[in-house]
């Protein structure tokens, strides 16, 4: 059928001068601007659309919004594809390709429907009940299961789009543009609120985009341009169209997201695709609306049934009549405006199937005396037709619906419309756990009361008639404004110049009963997109799934993406009905955002790539980058790991720059350690309470080594702490630590030990560090530092002095890391370049030569020297690393981990400790993380003495060289024991001490 | 007591049921009416609950118990997981305990006659750091010497695994290795608290829903039983597994226990065609992610940093994630979230459970499972029943005791192995 035939000659909210062209599973077809794939499809008649996920079945479309199951489509190809998107929610653009995601071969011939024919033996959870033998070829079973299963394709190259995010605040937030929303948006700015409007489709209206010709409707319509207007107009309103309010979260947070350039084609160069707007409100209006109920009978899911408003949208919104002779059964008032429509538009109408008694209302005599066949009392019970919708079987129903009180009758049709009445859309307003209630008046499940939350209005809230719905709203609209600060709370604003049509009530049905039996009749469908039949349910329930939440896990009702927004409250009537219990006592399962489905790059943002996390680089690495360094990423630092030198291994540029250091002198840039300024007159009690040992009496001009634990007495992080003046610190950190430790200082700080004066500041990226390092260090340092005596007489070792070096102000520290005469010259970062290359200047005659981590590693292994989350792990106290030394017995406070060292297993005398491990075999490098052992030929689970911890050839001692915990490792000094590695050698090796190098420490003491 | 072989699935009681509209299938398990008092009385229905019930009809022949769960079966943590299953845990301790899980999921599905898809798919965790890569090689090799599977991976052969995955060295932080378990995978978590509730009924567990649990009586300082929304329902031995509401239990009877409760979001795509073939993890870019059979992809990551009972999470985590998610795969970048959801876990300071008698006679605890009980199921519920059943722990929930917080032999996964469950 050609678009010509299903596109009305005039009307709809269309650009028809403006032709756009686009392709479905390759066929070229043209739509008009301002129609949705969805509503090009149909005015191209194109009927299936789909095939059913587990039997294969024909699908068409059903809805015209956020809760079409069937018309699933894969938009574009390429990196940019989009897989999953909804065809009556993608705004169509020239050029704009879509494919279906089902079908195989194609969506006429379906190997999946053959599957079909074997319906009835894969009833709902049919596949806990098989597959089970023979064990072993489940995997092949489920290799099966999962190609068939999955809609669309994810792309396989990396998104060409990029994604922004932006903070907002408001004092009224108004989610959903339709009447309601318009109403209470207009009246909050009335009262001087700053408020923001979303709404998901492409312009503000929400159903009001739906109505037809009437006179009654052109009001509505004048109402809507005119609020609109009012909004537009006012500084303080944010109108976001094309966004959807996905979720909602605690303390009136509510996630948004906005598409900004979907609609245009799909990718968007140089503009952001998508944006998150995260909304922090202080009043929020749930203008969400009310979405259709469809009806549940046999065959229900052939192309061609559809709902009435989706229906009625098609032909008024976008001038599209789906069919020639309508079909319509509805359960109330509202759904016969649709046939009205219907007849204006020119078309035929076989039959209103009204399953209420009588319908005495002001819409049903309308129909009647416009000559349409009104039947009360009826039902469609059955769909019929082969590749669509053909026919319909009628039947008399009892007052209850529960049964049929007469023989089926066909009646000619090829467009079902069912009405089952409205659901509220409650969804937003359960996310944060508040269950949703059910209204017998309004026949469906309506927001649960929230202490201090957001207020439902308009058909949300249960109210059909559209000028109840905007009284009640501009009323909301006052009271939120109220509630945050903004006028008195009296309403102001005009409602739509109409009478109110008074409907008749509705009758509450779901599921329409058939000749047969619901487990025998033909299926009658629940949820279209997963295949769940009103005997699916039955079944579930027969066989214990009793709860809500059971039926959902075991049928998969709702688990859509289409999050079932048709199914649920139909699927939670049948269970009820199947239980003999209230709906209001089954309840429905818990609504999760997002309401629909959100871009994995919109949720992240700009934060991925090079900017996932900040990469941090001290003052001197544009130096290093051009002396070739090699990185290690360090925390969120990028540190030199080593300076390769033309044609070096990494082995061979770590054996150099040790040797440097060793031997002359070598420059580290230790820039990146955590710095902590501490000050006040209780630091130095605090730092003793922090770490292992006192500080009390630590003098200005003075440095000390300390180690930090946990509460459970463990090692996780250490450091040297100098004393810069009379209480006032700076304490040192490891890397990759600094920012733990603060946290850890202020949280003792804040919640323990309020008392305390006591004040951190973090400055690690204040200074730039330049250690020397090696026994010419001394005499570099001495050439661009004149004012302090550098003598090991004047400037001992663990001592500091403020000095000027290359002209620049410096804190220099005499520790080190290396064994080696160290001292470490600190100044301000801006200066860093600039003093680093003054000394690699000064050290040139002494071929001062940049070392990197690695080289670090290997000098401070050699010595012994612990690095903690390497050669710790959590696990590891002060005297399981040997060094019981820094721990301060008598100190007169107890400190932070303490306690856990007097425990019965922290006192053991087996535990790990650290030793030295020399490998037999010289020259074999033991890999780090090797596991320890006993004897090596013992079975398997072996009884492992500890591990590897650090792992390196020497190229002072000229052989490898290791540390590693081992059970009762100090005990057992000389013993030989094994590392059964993967490649099933076991190396044998000696425990040892920890010092390799320098046992005496005389070097850092010239 | 009705008998199993009369229930038994099979394709072909499926095919002998679709001959007759499915009208007689027999129910899962029954909707009893509790009894005045059990030999034992299990808090929770959760999987490790009605696994500890299973365990005690089928291997002790305790069947004279009631399992009480104050929701529906399985609608806690086993219902809101993201599946992982996998026993490369690093100390001895906890690996044996996962590895006996692990054994008991092998034939799961056979021995409780319902298909639990457990899905051998395998496990990879990647290293992103140098100390990552030390990490794996010290885990893989104590696994190894564990008799539990695992290799270490390096980039190539990750990205021959997983060609979607983003291995290039000039990522954020570049993937330098893995260490892979092919015996870990998922399975369907419904399924399991089903399988195990089903099995439980057919021997003769009474299955007490919608029951919530609001005392615990105790006489003379000795536990006898529940009270109960329904009434008291008297108990020998009392074992409670109620995951993130195990404090609030202990607090019944007076208990306090080192735990706190977070919650633990989860998400998922909309369902895809088969793109990712395994289960990856990354604990420095920090999310996890495997495929559904269903197609969808399952995503998880780290707690809420608060402490909370609130069944739902914060935005801003499920933002991180996602980008970790992207950063570790930019195809998925286009791909779509379609729902996510929280639950509550109860973390323990060292990362592993507590399995434990307490200093109330006859009351047991088995919680603490933290972010990663799923895994465990099998075996937690095969430990605790044997530990009710005996009055005394089993040997391999002997280190997991609460005194473990006074000695101080913590068992600190959290510390050691750093990896995100």
């Amino acid at each position: 059928m050609s678009d010509s035939q299903r596109r009305l000659p005039a009307g709809g909210r269309l650009d028809r001068k403006q032709k756009v062209s686009f392709t479905f599973d390759g066929r070229p077809m043209w739509g008009l601007a301002g129609d949705t794939l969805a509503s090009a499809l149909l005015a191209n008649g194109v009927e299936t659309v789909a095939r059913s996920f587990k039997y294969g079945r024909r699908r068409g479309i059903v809805g015209h919004g956020s809760e079409e199951p069937n018309a699933i489509v894969q938009l574009g190809s390429g990196a940019a594809t989009v897989p999953n998107l909804k065809a009556t929610q993608v705004e169509l653009y020239e050029g704009l390709e879509a494919r279906s995601v089902s079908g195989w071969p194609n969506l006429d011939v379906d190997v999946i429907a053959l599957l079909g024919v074997f319906a009835r033996f894969l009833p709902p959870g049919f596949y806990y009940k098989t597959f089970m033998a023979p064990a072993r070829l489940w995997m092949t079973y489920e290799h099966f299961i999962r190609k068939a299963a999955g809609l669309g394709r994810a792309p396989q190259n990396p998104d060409p789009d990029r994604y922004d995010k932006i903070n907002r605040h408001c004092d009224v937030l108004v989610i959903g543009g339709g009447p309601a929303g318009l109403a209470a948006a207009r009246e909050a700015t009335r009262q001087g609120s700053r408020v923001i409007l979303v709404d998901e489709q492409s312009e503000m209206g929400g159903s009001l985009l739906s109505l037809g010709g009437s006179e009654a409707d052109a009001a509505q319509l004048q109402w809507r341009d005119q609020t609109l207007a009012e909004l537009e107009a006012s500084v303080d309103v944010l109108l976001l169209p094309r966004s959807t309010a996905f979720g909602y979260y605690d303390h009136n947070f509510v996630g948004i997201l906005e598409r900004l350039e979907d609609h245009r084609g799909l990718t968007s160069p140089g503009r952001p695709r998508q944006r998150l707007h995260r909304v922090r409100a202080r009043q929020i209006i749930m203008a969400t609306g009310a979405q259709e109920r469809p009806l549940v009978f046999a065959n229900n899911d052939l192309p061609g049934v559809m709902l009435a408003s989706s229906v009625r949208t098609y032909i008024n919104r976008y001038a599209v009549i789906p069919g020639q002779r309508l079909a319509l059964c509805t359960t109330n008032d509202n759904a016969y405006q649709l046939a009205l429509d219907w007849q204006e538009a020119g078309c035929d109408i076989a039959v209103i199937a009204d399953t209420r008694p009588e319908a005495e209302g002001v819409l049903p005599r309308l129909a009647r005396e416009r000559g349409i066949d009104v039947r009360t009392g009826t039902a469609i019970i059955e769909a019929s037709g082969r590749k669509c919708v053909s026919g319909a079987l009628l039947a008399p129903i009892h007052a209850g619906g529960k049964s049929l009180t007469g023989p089926a009758t066909p009646v000619e049709c090829d467009l079902i419309a069912t009405s089952g009445g409205w659901s509220p859309v409650v969804h937003l307003s359960s996310h944060t756990g508040i269950r949703p209630i059910w209204d017998d008046e309004a026949i469906g499940f309506v927001p649960g009361p929230h202490a201090d939350g957001p207020v439902a209005v308009g058909s949300a809230q249960g109210i059909y008639c559209p000028l109840a719905c905007v009284e009640q709203a501009r009323t909301e609209g006052a009271a939120a404004a109220l509630r945050a600060g903004q006028g008195a709370g009296e309403s102001s604003s005009p409602s739509p110049d109409i009478i109110a049509a008074l409907e008749e009530p509705a009758q509450a049905l779901f599921l329409v009963p058939h000749t047969k039996t619901t487990s025998r009749a033909p299926s009658q469908f629940v949820d279209f997109q997963l295949d769940v039949t009103a005997a699916a349910i039955e079944l579930a329930a027969r066989e214990g799934y009793e709860s809500v939440e059971h039926v959902k896990r075991y049928t998969a009702l709702g688990f859509g993406t289409d999050q079932g927004k048709l199914g649920n409250i139909n699927g939670v009537a049948i269970l009820a009905d199947t239980l003999n219990q209230s709906i209001a006592d089954t309840g429905t399962t818990m609504f999760r955002p997002a309401y629909t489905p959100v871009t994995f790059g919109a949720m992240a943002g700009g934060e991925v790539g090079d900017l996932f996390d900040p990469e941090r680089y001290t003052a001197m690495h544009r130096w290093h980058s051009e002396q070739g360094a090699a990185w290690e990423n360090v925390g969120q630092w990028k540190r030199p790991w080593y300076f390769p030198v033309a044609g070096e291994s990494m082995e061979e540029a770590v054996q150099r720059e040790c040797l440097a250091v060793r031997n002359s002198v070598g420059i580290l840039d230790a820039s990146t350690l955590g710095k902590i300024d501490i000050q006040g007159p209780d630091a130095a009690e605090f730092l003793t309470r922090v770490y292992t040992n006192s500080y009390l009496k630590l003098a200005p001009g003075k440095c000390r080594y300390g180690l930090m634990l946990h509460e459970d007495g463990m090692i996780f992080d250490d450091g040297v702490t100098a004393c810069l003046g009379e209480s006032h610190y700076l304490m040192h950190t490891t890397t990759g630590g600094a920012a733990g430790v603060l946290g850890w200082l202020e949280l003792w700080r804040q919640t323990e030990w309020p008392e305390l004066q006591v004040y951190f500041t973090s400055v690690t990226d204040h200074w730039a560090t330049a250690t020397l390092s090696g026994p010419n260090a001394r005499k570099v340092l001495a050439r661009v530092c004149h004012d302090v005596d550098l003598s090991d007489e004047a400037f001992a070792f663990m001592d500091w002095n403020s000095a000027t070096v290359a002209g620049v102000p410096a804190r220099i520290f005499r520790i080190s890391f290396t064994g080696e005469l160290s001292f470490e010259v600190n100044v301000p970062a801006n200066f860093g370049r600039h003093v680093w290359e003054r000394l690699m200047e000064a050290g040139k005659e002494f071929n001062i030569t940049p070392y990197g981590t690695e080289a670090m590693h290997v000098l401070r292994a050699e010595k012994g020297f612990i690095i903690v989350g390497q050669d710790t792990d959590g696990s590891m106290t002060p005297d399981d690393m040997g060094m019981d030394w820094i721990v301060g017995k008598n100190k007169s406070f107890s400190f932070l981990g303490k306690r856990s060292l007097e425990r019965s297993d922290t006192r053991r005398t087996n535990r790990k400790q650290l030793v030295g491990l020399r490998t037999v075999e010289p020259n074999e490098v033991l890999p780090e993380g090797a596991q320890i052992v006993n004897t090596p030929d013992q079975a398997v689970p072996m009884a492992m003495q500890g591990h590897v911890t650090s792992s390196y050839f020497s190229p002072s001692l000229g052989r490898s060289i290791a540390l590693a915990v081992v059970k009762g490792g100090r005990n057992r000094l000389g013993e030989k024991v094994f590392c059964p590695l993967a490649d099933g050698r076991n190396v044998a090796a000696v425990i040892c001490q920890t010092v390799f190098y320098d046992p005496d420490g005389e070097r850092q003491h010239v | 007591m009705p008998t199993r072989s009369r229930n038994r699935y099979s394709a072909l009681s499926l095919l002998k049921h679709g001959l007759s509209h499915h009208e007689n299938w027999q129910r899962a398990w029954r909707n009893p009416t509790p009894k005045q008092s059990y030999d034992v009385v299990i808090v929770g229905g959760g999987g490790h609950g009605l696994a500890t019930a299973y365990y005690l009809a089928k291997v002790h022949g305790i069947t004279n118990v009631a399992v009480v769960e104050k929701g529906y079966l399985g609608g806690g943590n086993t219902g809101r997981n993201t599946t992982i299953i996998r026993s490369n845990y690093l100390w001895d301790e906890a690996a044996h305990l996962y590895e006996l899980s692990m054994k008991l999921w092998e034939g799961l599905t056979q021995e409780l006659n319902f298909n639990v898809m457990f899905s051998q798919r395998g496990v990879m965790n990647l290293g992103h750091t140098l100390q990552d890569m030390r990490d794996i090689e010290r885990r893989v090799n104590a696994n190894r010497l564990n008799g539990i599977d695992g290799e270490v991976l390096s980039t190539a052969e990750i990205q021959t695994k997983i060609p979607l995955l983003n291995c290039s060295p000039d990522s954020r932080y570049p993937i330098l290795g893995a260490s892979w378990q092919p015996r870990g995978g998922t399975a369907r978590h419904d399924a399991v608290a089903w399988g195990y509730a089903r099995g439980a009924d057919a021997l003769g567990v009474d299955l007490i829903q919608q029951t919530e649990v609001t005392g615990i009586r105790r006489q003379n300082g000795v536990a006898v039983g529940v009270e109960t929304n329904r009434g008291f329902i008297g108990a020998a031995r009392i074992g409670c597994v109620t995951a993130g509401n195990s404090g609030v239990l202990a607090g019944m009877a007076g208990l306090r226990l080192p735990l706190e409760s977070h919650p633990l979001q989860a998400l998922v795509s909309e369902p895809l065609k088969p793109c990712l073939d395994t289960v990856v993890m990354s604990n420095a870019v920090h999310g996890y992610v495997s495929q559904s059979d269903k197609g969808d992809l399952v995503i998880g990551a780290g707690i809420d940093r608060y402490n909370g009972y609130g069944q739902r999470g914060s935005l801003h985590v499920v933002e991180h994630t996602l980008q970790a998610i992207c950063e570790l795969f930019p195809a998925f970048s286009r791909v779509r979230m379609n729902r996510q959801w929280g639950g509550i876990v109860d973390t323990c300071p060292d990362a592993c459970p507590i399995i434990s008698a307490t200093s109330v006679p006859g009351l047991y605890f088995n919680c603490g499972w933290g972010t990663g009980g799923f895994k465990a199921t099998p075996g937690s519920g095969f430990v605790f029943a044997d530990t009710l059943a005996k009055g005394k722990l089993h040997s391999l929930a002997a280190p997991f005791t609460v005194d473990r917080f006074h000695s101080g032999a913590l068992i600190d996964e959290h510390g050691a192995a750093g990896v995100a469950h």
